[in-house]
């Protein structure tokens, strides 16, 4: 079974557009929504949830006003400032370390779990997805998106799939490098502008600090021939191959608005490239289908 | 000697998990001689853990008093707390827990001697 | 002088929170007003692309690690029973700590009864500043695999200017390091794109600012691309549009070869600086 999973660096690439109609191509796949802060695939995959269940990512701390009797030691201490003067604890500055509960001379602290989210196991057209929804304003999203990882993995086992194929977020901090770990490679759509380009760069090098083989596509290529190829170039300096450019197309925001896949949608431009796309991905996968 | 040997269920013929940090029990498995005393310790603080299961299962491991452990694979977190209490650690193991035990007796095993999967949380 | 902080940003990635936070910095700093930019998307900072500065002095954003003298630990354990996040394993009676896992929290340095336990920086992420065009601009820069970018932020934010204008670029999203950017400022503006997408994301960010209790309203970047979903939520949830950019190909171009929204219509700066009062006048009536 292989991991694959798709990045950009910069947000607005298109990452999860490409992954929807990957995920019509794939004949044997799993998906997983690794965006957890803001998931999107949802919307063009329309999972049907099967299992959810609750997320707890950590603890907060809670002040019992009527054991409290305001010495400040719990201030002094929280290196967060996530107790106020009136000694209320706010839960999103609140990292949960529980200097405060140990110290309080009057037993006055707490720590209660922090209910951050959901996740849920689902059934697309296409096979099985798990997603996430992260609690408003919760933190610890990392966490969320190894635990859909795990079960992702899990479910993929049990139904024989060959293929799990994970639509990562944008950045390179925490969420992104949970998503890493473990993958057998990565697709990276980029998107050729200046932002695209440099943001491309950082996460190259977070790539290659995890040592994940990657491979690159431009999205909306023709908007600057150019800066494509730079971007191609600067990738293949880095052992990064292109698998391919897909053209600008407004086929694929119709798609989006009418809530479709593209390469349901459309047999136009786009549409066509990612089929390309799919066809050597799956080569350089060595996915056998029938 | 003691082993550990991580599995989906109870005794010998539990089939095993492949999962360090998140496996369902260990099976530990007192060898002297022809004799064997067989245990099993569910590991369920440290599935449901949000971050350093590994590592706990490690502590788990040791406290247990195991010096090898058979296991699928371990992450980096995970290796460096069991190389630190010099626990010798054999992935690879497939089948039940019985039959990776029998193949580390019969020297089927290769000894790991770092993190063979990428860490996580 | 008053003093105004403004945060931007979106939910989802690519909307424009780049584009317009450097157009209003500029745009203010154009009519003779005093604007610090931060670029507090430090995972992937962007604005010095459109400001073409190559920001200077790297100051080191550091977080606390705990390091044990074996010499003075007795393997009591009271560090590993005290750490919430995992980070301490006691091996052999020996502790021994994971440094990507730990929070900096200090519990386990004050509970040592040893004291055996320091703390050392370790380097997490620069702060890198640079001045253009009447700018004050700082951004954050994480370090490439740390996987923590709010102390970079929480850095940044003790930066905001005292007086004046202070536009924060906060990055894509809507937990820890969206809300590091955004908590405390006087206005926050969801930069939004008229698709499914973008309505999905808005609802999102919309529910953070709710429950951080921020005074926030929203920009519709590309607008007339796709439909109408996002005027109608914000209509029906009493949240005000402040202003459209439209979707159109010479700003698509400007931008897509690293200029400003100014760069493409210098009408642009009128436009923003009129939001900016505006925006100023209801914080401060």
């Amino acid at each position: 079974m292989k991991q694959l999973l798709v990045l950009s660096g910069k947000g607005g690439t298109g990452k999860t557009s490409v992954v929807a109609s990957l995920a019509r191509l794939a004949k044997n796949a799993a998906f997983v929504d690794a965006d957890v802060d803001a998931a999107d695939l949802h919307l063009l995959l329309h999972p049907k949830v099967q299992h959810r269940e609750d997320f707890y990512s950590g603890f907060v701390a809670k002040i019992d006003p009527e054991r409290c009797v305001e010495c400040g030691t719990c201030r002094d201490l929280c290196r967060y400032d996530a107790i106020n003067e009136s000694f209320e604890v706010d839960s999103f500055s609140c990292e949960g370390c529980g200097l405060c509960e140990w110290n309080c001379p009057e037993e006055a602290i707490s720590l209660e779990e922090n209910l951050s989210g959901q996740w849920f196991i689902s059934e697309t057209a296409n096979g099985p997805m798990v997603h996430a929804k992260l609690g408003i304003a919760a933190d610890n999203s990392g966490k969320l998106v190894s635990l859909i990882r795990e079960k992702s993995r899990e479910v993929a086992e049990k139904e024989g799939k060959d293929l799990i194929l994970i639509d990562g977020s944008p950045g390179l901090g925490c969420p992104v490098i949970a998503s890493v770990s473990g993958v057998d490679m990565a697709l990276l759509i980029a998107e050729p502008t200046p932002s695209g380009l440099h943001d491309l760069e950082r996460l190259l090098e977070l790539l290659h600090h995890f040592q994940v083989p990657a491979f690159v596509v431009v999205n909306k290529a023709d908007l600057d021939d150019t800066m494509a190829e730079k971007i191609e170039v600067r990738c293949a300096e880095k052992g990064v191959k292109s698998l391919g450019r897909i053209p600008f197309d407004a086929a694929v925001v119709k798609a989006l608005v009418a809530g479709e896949v593209l390469v349901d949608y459309s047999a136009g431009a786009a549409a066509l490239a990612v089929k390309k796309i799919w066809d050597r991905l799956k080569l350089e996968l060595n996915l056998l289908e029938n | 000697m003691k082993i550990a040997i991580t599995s989906s269920g109870e005794g010998l013929n539990a089939p095993v998990d492949e999962r360090f940090g998140r496996a369902a029990n260990f099976v530990l498995v007192e060898v002297d001689g022809d004799e064997r005393k067989v245990e099993t310790v569910p590991n369920t603080q440290n599935r449901q853990a949000a971050q350093g299961a590994g590592i706990q299962a490690a502590e788990t491991v040791h406290r247990n008093g195991a010096q090898i452990l058979l296991t699928g694979h371990v992450g980096p977190k995970a290796f460096r707390a069991l190389d630190a209490a010099k626990i010798e650690i054999y992935s690879g193991i497939k089948g039940t827990v019985g039959d990776a035990l029998d193949d580390y007796l019969a020297g089927r095993l290769q000894q790991t001697h770092g993190a063979d999967v990428e860490g996580h949380w | 002088m008053s003093r105004t902080t403004i945060a931007v940003a979106s939910g989802k990635g690519g909307t424009g929170k780049t584009t317009l936070s450097v157009a209003l910095a500029l745009a203010l700093a154009k009519r003779g007003e005093k604007v610090r930019l931060i670029d507090a998307d430090a995972e992937e900072p962007n604005d010095h692309l459109f400001l073409d500065i190559e920001p200077q002095d790297p100051q080191e954003v550091t977080i606390p690690v705990p390091f044990v003298d074996e010499d003075r630990c007795k393997g009591h354990g009271r560090c590993r029973e005290v750490c919430r996040f995992n980070a301490i394993a006691i091996m052999d009676s020996k502790p021994l700590i994971f440094p990507e896992l730990c929070h900096g929290c200090g519990a386990c340095s004050l509970a040592c009864p040893e004291k055996a336990i320091e703390e050392k920086p370790k380097v997490v992420g620069w702060l890198e500043t640079a001045e253009t065009r009447g700018v004050d601009f700082i951004q954050g820069r994480l370090k490439i695999g740390e996987p923590m970018v709010v102390p970079v932020i929480a850095a940044l934010r003790e930066r905001e200017a005292d007086e004046g204008w202070t536009i924060i670029d906060a990055p894509p999203g809507t937990s820890c390091p969206v809300i590091e950017s955004s908590k405390g400022t006087d206005h926050l503006f969801l930069v939004t794109e008229p698709t499914p997408f973008g309505l999905n994301d808005l609802e999102l960010a919309v529910g953070m600012a709710r429950a951080l209790g921020l005074t926030f309203s929203v920009i519709v970047n590309r607008a007339g691309l796709g439909e109408r979903g996002v005027y109608e939520f914000c209509e029906r949830e009493g949240i005000e549009i402040v202003l459209e950019i439209p979707f159109d190909k010479h700003i698509a171009a400007t931008y897509a070869r690293g200029g400003t929204l100014l760069d493409a219509d210098e009408a642009w700066e009128a436009k923003l600086v009129e939001l900016a009062h505006n925006t100023a006048k209801e914080v401060r009536p």
